[in-house]
């Protein structure tokens, strides 16, 4: 079953002379983990409310074309229909906690699908474990610093067993061992469900590439309210450098893109110390 | 030209149980290009508040030229020192793009002329010429951020502190803003940056505060720190890329683009060999 399916997808905002997506043609199997990346403004966050059928039902704009999401049509189903299926969490995650605690906004979802207690007890201790924010269940979502807030917003979504995630810059305000380990945990939450038996489909909006290259199996590059690329994370990355578009290239393939043929290199490297052995190794080649 | 000197500062929110942060002493000059770094909740973002007097210190003080903080007021502060939060929705009120950066300009008493030009330049540096008309809310993610980077650097402040300028940024954007900043610190204005991307740190940045559970851990050059692992493990940082390539190849790439330190990297492996 296809988790996402967009035909011939538009939209433009009231108020916009531009549309900000142009007839996106988009598939995503159900179990994908997909990144969506681009220059900023180029639609990427628009694709998301799409998802979430927060476009056209909450935004005012002109919509057209046909997008379902698990077989539902996001034009004939409230976003309460979709909301059961799918979560996002977005790029302020600020803006989607409002109750007076972490443990509130994690149970709010489930409170609001009429869920037994101690199911919803069950689903908040599972979550805020997930992201490691045990500590912080009583704490005011106020009171949390940028990143914590990230975690919070992740827990309270998990909570709601989502069949599709989509995360609007996961870790735009992690540092970097919390980036790794967010993302970490992200994909083993989906490899524990799959053990189960259920399917998790990913879909994660992120500048920060280098982040989740080992992660996905499949990356969309958006421009211009188009997808430009799309495909095998290695080959759209080598087609984006070489078309000059601007997203963020993990250093380590800036350099090897720019000399993988000059210098005979087959395999891209994972690190610095492996790029440094590959030139060895082919430079004695080289040279006898 | 400004100077801020942090003494003994502590500071706790008024409900929390501890202290945010703890014993800070530094001293800020002009001209300076500081990260302020340091793993999730380590008190960064408190840190700038208190900087621009948005906070007052609980205990010991901050001196902006040698006036605490305490008896200036937020306005009168702007003016020399210009803060860039993390979430642009925060920051923005007016209706358009251009009222939201005209907005500082006309509270700070410059001319109309003035105004014009100003607004004309951050468009176009910021590359935000055609939403000049368009609500600030309307605008994504990137768009906004840079949008609110505009409205504050627009009146010139003297130091500015920008809290994780580069979320949501691509490539070319993130140059953009690191030769905007790179210009401000040549004229002699000092940056402060805030963030955890330490690639963009390094390309920008001569100095670094490390803070750890609300307290320094690692005050000077930022590229030292970032080379220290204890520094490293303590504030949850990675080393920089950049960094780690110099280690390897043994001489400087900072300032270099992608194309020329390929050009070396090949230079160096073929004279391993000839």
């Amino acid at each position: 079953m296809n988790a996402v399916d967009f035909r011939n997808v538009s939209f433009r905002y009231a108020g916009s002379e531009k549309e900000a997506l142009a007839n996106i043609n988009l598939k995503i199997e159900e179990g994908e983990s997909v990144l969506i990346t681009g220059p900023s403004g180029c639609g990427k966050s628009t694709i998301a409310k799409i998802i979430m059928g927060l476009i056209p039902h909450s935004y005012t704009g002109e919509f057209s074309g046909e997008a379902y999401v698990f077989g539902m049509n996001i034009l004939e189903n409230p976003v309460s229909n979709i909301a059961t299926k799918c979560g996002i969490v977005f790029q302020n995650p600020e803006n989607q906690l409002f109750t007076f605690s972490v443990e509130d906004d994690v149970a709010f979802g489930p409170e609001n699908l009429a869920l037994p207690p101690e199911e919803i007890r069950k689903r908040v201790d599972e979550s805020l474990k997930l992201v490691g924010i045990e500590h912080l269940r009583y704490s005011s979502p106020n009171n949390l610093s940028g990143g914590e807030q990230q975690k919070a917003a992740i827990a309270s979504i998990l909570s709601m067993y989502p069949s599709l995630i989509v995360f609007d810059e996961p870790t735009s305000m992690l540092d970097p061992s919390s980036s790794i380990n967010l993302i970490q945990s992200i994909f083993r939450l989906k490899e524990e469900l799959e053990k189960k038996g259920g399917r998790l489909t990913l879909i994660i909006i992120e500048h920060r590439i280098g982040l989740l290259l080992d992660h996905v199996s499949r990356i969309i590059v958006i421009s211009d309210g188009r997808i430009v690329l799309d495909g095998e994370p290695l080959s759209v990355l080598y087609e984006s450098f070489k078309k000059k578009i601007p997203i963020n290239i993990p250093p380590i393939l800036q350099i090897y893109f720019r000399i993988k043929d000059r210098c005979g290199l087959e395999k891209p490297p994972k690190n610095l110390k492996e790029l440094f052995s590959y030139l060895r190794e082919a430079s004695s080649e080289k040279h006898g | 030209m400004v100077e801020i000197t942090v003494e003994n500062l502590f500071f706790k929110y008024p409900d929390a149980e501890k202290y945010a942060l703890k014993n800070i002493n530094f001293t800020i000059k002009e001209g300076e290009s500081i990260a302020i770094l340091g793993e999730n909740g380590a008190g960064k973002t408190t840190l700038a508040k208190n900087l621009n007097g948005l906070l007052k210190p609980t205990k010991g003080s901050v001196k902006i030229d040698g006036v605490d903080t305490r008896n200036l007021s937020v306005a009168k502060i702007a003016r020399k020192i210009g803060f860039v939060c993390h979430n642009p929705d925060h920051q923005f009120f007016a209706e358009t793009v251009e009222e939201e950066i005209k907005f500082g300009l006309k509270n700070f008493g410059f001319t109309e002329n003035e105004i014009e030009k100003s607004l004309l330049d951050v468009l176009k540096t910021f590359g935000l010429e055609e939403y000049r008309h368009k609500s600030p809310f309307q605008l994504s993610g990137g768009e906004k951020k840079r949008l609110a980077i505009a409205s504050i650097i627009v009146w010139r402040p003297e130091l500015l502190i920008l809290d994780e300028p580069t979320i949501g940024m691509d490539y070319a954007q993130r140059l953009n803003i690191q030769n905007v900043l790179k210009n401000l610190v040549s004229e002699g204005k000092s940056i402060i940056v805030i963030t955890h991307d330490v690639d963009f740190a390094v390309s920008l940045c001569r100095r670094a505060i490390v803070l750890s559970g609300g307290e320094i851990v690692g005050d000077g050059c930022l590229r030292k720190l970032l080379s220290n692992p204890e520094v490293i493990e303590k504030a949850s940082l990675r080393k920089p890329f950049l960094i780690e390539l110099e280690e390897e190849i043994g001489f400087s790439v900072i300032d270099e683009d992608f194309d020329s330190i390929s050009e070396s990297l090949i230079r160096v492996f073929d004279k391993c060999h000839s």
